[in-house]
């Protein structure tokens, strides 16, 4: 039972997916681009397949690529899973680029049960809508937040419930611009 | 000499006179319940305060884990926006008279989240009134003790008719020395009689 190499998991998925792409971040760490409409279907495979059996999905996280030093240089908000087979002991990581306006990456949580908090994470803090999850509210924020904190164009509220975010007179050079959506 | 003639146990030396007002006031500041309650990392050091070196206990100061029970309310750490409703609410459930200190630089005013965070709340004090405001980041046991203190001076002075005392207190303002409520024992310093060694 020994560690399966990252390319060997990547040949595995491509042979049974050809749209989806194995690429390299700029530390050279391998990850799988996978096309949204293959993510289920590719996170199936991953957990399900005897020589793979990725039974853990260790982490998933988003970032956005708005003033991102990319090449093309794009607003899409990428997904990321980390996932682990604690049978084989090897990891993989998997990417979904979500478009910024049409933000929607389908749910995992019929895969991994662990999904269903990491993706009420991700909507509140980045506003990536997660079709198929039971319950998808916001968890950080507070229920009547209005806009998704981490994305880079998130402008910060003057106040909340009428209370102001910056104490009287208080003034700060280069503090973010604020004026944001209040509740 | 008889147990009741023994110096302490006559019958004058038991009986004290005072107003009533004097004495609950008395009472209540030498029991100080403090509710349980901390959201950051002032709170470890609320809890070194606890413990058996700073010890506030010998105050009269007992943590109590419900907010019905308790006298005082130490903000301990940082409160969002989201969380400075639920101190609210545990506010209003304690019973009058009540106290509120607020520990550290995050529940003064924010802290080193005041000028970035979208989420911290500026200061405790728009949410709750405080009695007391203790600096530090965190401040130490010390710190705390030393705003303790200011506060009994004040619970001393409460009355239940009458206008109370709501001036804020800043324990060692800008005025004070840095660190001048943190004078911590200098264990290191070698004993008197020159001990220290194990060699025979």
């Amino acid at each position: 039972m020994s560690a399966v190499a990252n390319d060997a998991i990547a040949t595995a998925v491509l042979a049974q997916f050809p749209a989806v792409q194995q690429k390299h971040a700029d530390n050279g760490r391998a990850f799988l681009l996978v096309p949204k409409g293959d993510l289920v279907a590719v996170a199936h495979f991953l957990r399900t397949q005897k020589s793979l059996r990725f039974d853990a999905l260790m982490d998933l996280t988003a970032y956005d690529l708005l003033k991102y030093p990319s090449t093309p240089p794009s607003d899409d908000i990428a997904v990321v899973y980390l996932l682990f087979s604690y049978q084989h002991r090897h990891k993989v990581t998997l990417k979904v680029l979500a478009p910024r306006a049409e933000c929607e990456v389908a749910t995992v949580s019929g895969e991994w049960p662990a999904a269903l908090y990491f993706e009420r994470e991700v909507f509140d803090l980045f506003g990536v809508r997660f079709p198929g999850h039971p319950s998808l509210r916001r968890i950080m924020t507070p229920d009547d937040w209005q806009g998704h904190p981490l994305r880079k164009d998130y402008l910060y509220p003057d106040s909340y419930h009428g209370v102001a975010h910056l104490r009287d007179g208080q003034h700060f050079e280069g503090s973010p611009p604020r004026g944001g959506d209040t509740p | 000499m008889t147990t009741d003639e023994r110096p302490g146990n006559r019958a004058d030396e038991q009986v004290h006179m005072a107003a009533v007002d004097e004495f609950l006031a008395w009472g209540k500041e030498h029991s100080l319940f403090y509710l349980l309650f901390a959201t950051a990392c002032c709170g470890i050091e609320l809890m070194q305060a606890g413990g058996p070196r700073y010890d506030v206990d010998r105050l009269g100061m007992i943590p109590r884990a419900t907010p019905r029970q308790a006298d005082l309310m130490i903000v301990a750490g940082t409160i969002t926006h989201k969380m400075a409703g639920r101190v609210r609410t545990l506010w209003e459930q304690m019973t009058e008279p009540r106290w509120v200190v607020s520990m550290g630089s995050c529940a003064n005013s924010g802290g080193p989240f005041s000028k970035w965070s979208y989420s911290v709340l500026n200061g405790i004090d728009k949410y709750v009134p405080v009695d007391i405001y203790i600096p530090g980041c965190p401040p130490r046991p010390e710190a705390l003790i030393d705003g303790v203190m200011a506060l009994r001076e004040r619970v001393k002075r409460y009355r239940t008719v009458g206008e109370r005392d709501r001036t804020p207190y800043i324990v060692a303002g800008p005025e004070a020395p840095f660190g001048g409520h943190c004078k911590v024992p200098d264990f290191t310093a070698k004993k008197p009689d020159g001990g220290g060694g194990g060699s025979a």
